[in-house]
């Protein structure tokens, strides 16, 4: 065998754990290798309905904007075009897909109305005969615009007298239960600041990445015979689509079917919910089945990515190593829209102050709202560039104290009966034996006292 | 001019199903009248592995070959509810959901094994061949496929069963953030040696380390193709990726594979990856979620290495050659 | 420009069908004949999902303009196995961990039954360079560099014969 097969060091923990496993542990074949490698697999833009009519959308060529008119009349004029829609044609024409668990208010036209606040916003929907037709006609969609002035900084966008984004929020920020941003309080970080024997401040920053799966997102919307629509998706959540669509078209659940649970990747950009409500609009005007998937360019520029981040950490550090105080501020540029990015912002306050027992800690989360592509939900987010800034910032106090950088994360890493600043209590933490197994690995010397901490115990500190 | 290596670390923790609860994904499962068990979800593959995985905890709880064992998702008309793939959530929701589901038919099948045995159920055991035996004896067995055609011809009793996991939602408290976010969390070290050209201000990733402790890896190959595929995405984060190159201007932006800078093949580090195991009270078997958290810690890895190699603090990704010259160019203003 | 009618043979099977000046070989393959399994990732020739061979050498069949190819030979992943038995680079393609979410694998599948067919001990340099313009967003590209070299050492240990003609058409 030449696989692949990191090997499992089953000493750390051989008291917690049984091995009395027949399935479980083993390495056992993919049952979806053959289908792949026979081309057998079946994804969503392999079904091919008999009169399938194809989606194209024309888009916002402006970044902030006031919609004039729209004028369809050389759009209709191109053979094989049969329909275009506007937002007139959208039952229940505003959204957001975290309302189904509670989360509002409502701020996203599913096609433009008045306004288009970012590049490459969906304007109108042109349906036709063949993929060349629709491309044809979305190109032939005139849009007359009055620009407004636009914001793309996060903190110019949080300064008096910045344009407004989103009217549906009424400020430029989320507000989570009233408050300007999701918070963090644990502790006194001010008088740990006063404490300490240093206090470093720095700042991280990053810019939107795409998922970029290889297979872009789309569906195929077919009308049943029961007067249903069956749509074969390449959503990462078939209930999550199926809900908010059935919400937008203002249809009973019911009325809707998802088939799909194999998908060419999705890292997270394929739990918005972009496509399937207008592909079911357009079949359900047409009583035809419908396409609508992204262009590699769609994905690349107008599919939601990952946010970037600024980050602000301010650490209150002792000689010795220990951080006793944190204060992270936090923004996260979600975009003219909301989608997933407040519970992002949410996800990325829970991880503070990273994976450390920081007795002190304060933070401020702010979800921030931009002329630009709305960002959402991709692998790790609220995580991912959270770790690279405390990552960092670790290795910049361990420097900065001529210290370790390993070191200094052992004498801080959390161990089982911690709380956390969120105010949990850590259990089955094993941060301690993961470093201490890398130091192994590249042959990185630590002293005993060191190499005998533990996660269970308080050995060392 | 010269070519600069150095190493850096980087040790994260990573929430499985950091959803604030409120994310309830349910499993389905019956054996067919030969004693095929078909597991009928909603949930959705997008490479990670959840189908192979679903098999491998109900073969496991069955304890019948995974042969025996079929998936079928996801269609929402035959699939019961799963919230969906996202937060690292699958292994953990899903499996758990199947377990729960898979141990429901097997206290069925050994009811009915005991009926068919005359034995009492509870001194039944299987041994993941498709047998269904009386615990030291090899005379009174059966064969699963004998007793699923008997179930449902003779005793009139599905093999079947029902399973749902559910974590209660938790409102965090907006003043202080207290909150009970997510299930449990993995963990993960890496340390990256890299080598930054001064001249060109290219920085290349020679070798990852990877040490992962993530509960129990249940498909060993999987997990590895998680945590290395993975890297390699941390790894393209780190130095190319963004489709705002000049964010936040947002004149510039890429609208392809030409454009929208990735490593290839020609451009990977050596990867060395292991595993360490604390399993979790509340994971299938143990698990715990890593879909998500292999791309973190390669990033700050990364820069930190540069800076061990350059003295150059990187602190705005994509790190680019740019990047890199304007530090090395602001390093000997500074000397 | 008026529909005319196309010959090709497409996993050494003659084929014919009505197609319009500029309809791109991909979109032939997928909507006219039914074969699915080369993927439009991009339809610009920058992912290479939609690799089939053309006359034996790799092309994006996203960029190829059917009536360009009339008459040529065009294999797909679907001519690769033969009486249901997968062959060298897919058995190991599976054996290997090599695939993930398996949009990329028709195409890197493709690529690699060029370069074994051109050269039955490629360096796992020319292994990389072979597979360059095929993207993979998931494995980190080693597992399938992993898989073309084990291929290439079955099929020496198998005795088969590089260049060999294309298999016949595998009905789905």
């Amino acid at each position: 065998m030449t696989y692949r097969l990191a090997p499992i060091d089953k000493r750390p923990f051989a008291a917690e754990r049984e091995d009395d496993f027949t399935v479980i542990g083993s390495v056992v074949q993919r049952s979806d290798a053959r289908g792949h490698v026979t081309g057998r697999t079946e994804f969503f833009e392999d079904v091919a309905p008999p009169g399938l009519l194809h989606l194209k959308m024309h888009r916002s060529a402006r970044h902030h904007a006031r919609i004039r008119g729209v004028d369809l009349t050389a759009a209709l004029a191109v053979p094989g075009v049969t329909r275009i829609l506007t937002h007139a044609d959208i039952p229940n024409n505003l959204y957001t897909p975290l309302k189904l668990i509670g989360v509002g208010p409502d701020d996203e036209p599913i096609l433009a109305v008045d306004k288009v606040r970012y590049l490459g916003e969906p304007i109108c929907a042109v349906v036709a005969e063949s993929e060349a037709a629709a491309l044809e006609g979305a190109a032939r969609v005139r849009v007359d615009y009055e620009d407004l002035p636009a914001v793309f900084d996060v903190e110019e966008a949080l300064a008096e007298g910045a344009p407004l984004v989103n009217e549906y929020h009424g400020q430029n920020f989320f507000k989570y239960e009233g408050h300007h941003c999701r918070r963090i309080r644990f502790g006194d970080v001010e008088k740990a600041f006063g404490q300490a024997d240093h206090v470093f401040e720095w700042r991280y920053e990053s810019a939107p990445i795409e998922q970029a799966p290889t297979e872009t997102t789309g569906c195929v919307v077919v009308p049943q015979a029961d007067g249903r629509l069956r749509i074969h998706s390449d959503t990462q959540a078939c209930f999550f689509t199926l809900d908010n669509t059935a919400l937008i078209l203002e249809v009973p659940f019911n009325r809707l079917r998802i088939v799909g649970g194999t998908v060419g990747g999705g890292f997270g950009g394929k739990v918005d919910v972009t496509v399937e409500p207008v592909a079911c609009v357009a079949a359900m005007v047409t009583d035809r089945p419908v396409k609508f998937v992204y262009d590699r360019d769609e994905e690349m520029q107008v599919s939601s990515p990952r946010a970037a981040e600024r980050i602000y950490i301010k650490d209150a550090v002792m000689d010795d190593g220990r951080i006793i105080g944190r204060k992270v501020t936090l923004y996260v540029d979600s975009g003219a829209y909301a989608r997933h990015t407040p519970y992002g912002t949410t996800k990325a306050a829970a991880h503070l102050p990273g994976p450390y027992s920081i007795p002190n800690v304060w933070a401020d989360c702010h979800c921030v709202f931009t002329n630009r592509t709305p960002s959402s939900a991709m692998r790790g987010f609220g995580v991912t560039i959270g770790d690279f800034a405390l990552e960092s910032q670790m290795d910049r106090v361990a420097r900065a104290l001529s210290m370790d950088p390993l070191r200094l994360r052992l004498l801080n890493a959390y161990r089982d009966g911690d709380l956390k600043a969120h105010r949990k209590v850590a259990e089955g933490t094993a941060l301690v034996e993961v470093i201490q197994k890398t130091a192994e690995l590249v042959g990185h010397e630590l002293p005993e006292a060191y190499r005998r901490m533990s996660s269970t115990t308080r050995e060392g500190l | 001019m010269a070519k600069l290596r150095g190493r850096g670390y980087a040790s994260v923790n990573y929430p499985t199903g950091m959803n604030l609860g409120g994310d309830p994904s349910q499993a389905l499962i019956h054996s067919t009248t030969t004693g095929t068990f078909v597991i009928t979800l909603s949930s959705v593959d997008l490479g990670q592995g959840i189908k192979t995985i679903a098999a491998q905890c109900a073969a496991e709880t069955l304890g019948l070959p995974i042969e025996n064992v079929l998936v079928d998702t996801a269609d929402t008309d035959t699939g019961p509810h799963c919230m969906g793939t996202f937060a690292s959530r699958g292994t953990h929701r899903v499996g758990n959901a199947v377990i729960m589901a898979a141990a429901e038919a097997r206290g069925v099948m050994l009811e009915v094994a005991a009926e068919e045995l005359e034995v009492d159920a509870a001194d039944l055991e299987t041994d993941g061949t498709g047998v269904i035996k009386l615990k030291g004896s090899d005379e009174k067995s059966i064969h699963i496929t004998d007793l699923a055609l008997a179930a449902h011809f003779k005793h009139g009793r599905t093999i079947s069963g029902r399973g749902i996991f559910l974590k209660e939602p938790s409102t965090p408290v907006p003043e202080t953030g207290e909150m009970d976010p997510d299930s449990c969390q993995a963990h993960a070290c890496t340390a990256a040696v890299v080598e930054v050209d001064d001249e060109t201000g290219v920085i290349e990733v020679l070798e990852l380390y990877n040490v992962y402790e993530i509960g129990r890896a249940l498909n060993p190959a999987m997990a590895t193709q998680q945590v290395e595929g993975g890297a390699w995405m941390g790894l393209s984060h780190a130095l190319f990726e963004t489709t705002e190159p000049y964010y936040p201007r947002r004149d510039h932006g890429p609208r392809d594979f030409a454009e929208y800078l990735m490593p290839g093949p020609a451009d990977l580090p050596a990867q060395h990856s292991l595993f360490l195991e604390r399993p979790a009270g509340n994971g299938p078997y143990g698990a715990k979620g890593i879909g998500e958290m292999t791309a973190n810690a390669p990033i700050p890895a990364i820069a930190n290495a540069v800076f061990d190699a350059c003295g150059v603090r990187l602190t705005a990704m994509p790190f680019t050659p740019e990047r890199v010259l304007r530090g090395l160019d602001a390093l000997r203003q500074d000397a | 420009m008026p529909s005319q009618i196309v010959s090709l043979v497409v996993n050494g099977e003659p084929r014919e069908f009505i197609a319009r000046p500029g309809t791109t070989l991909l979109t032939i393959l997928r909507e006219s004949l039914g074969l699915t399994a080369a993927k439009r990732g991009c339809a610009q020739g920058s992912c290479g999902t939609c690799t089939v061979l053309v006359d034996d050498r790799p092309a994006t069949a996203c960029l190829v303009a059917v009536e360009t190819v009339a008459d040529h030979s065009v294999r797909t992943l679907e001519g690769v196995a033969s009486d249901g038995n997968l062959d060298e680079v897919q058995s190991s393609f599976v054996d290997n961990f090599a695939t993930q979410c398996g949009f990329c694998t028709a195409g890197m599948i493709m690529v690699a039954e060029a370069l074994l067919d051109r050269d039955p001990d490629p360096s796992e340099e020319d292994v990389i360079e072979a597979i360059s313009g095929n993207v993979c967003r998931c494995t980190g590209y080693r597992p399938i560099v992993i898989a073309i070299l084990d291929a290439a050492r079955r099929r020496r240990e198998a005795g088969v014969e590089p260049g060999r003609p294309a298999e016949e058409a595998v009905s789905r």
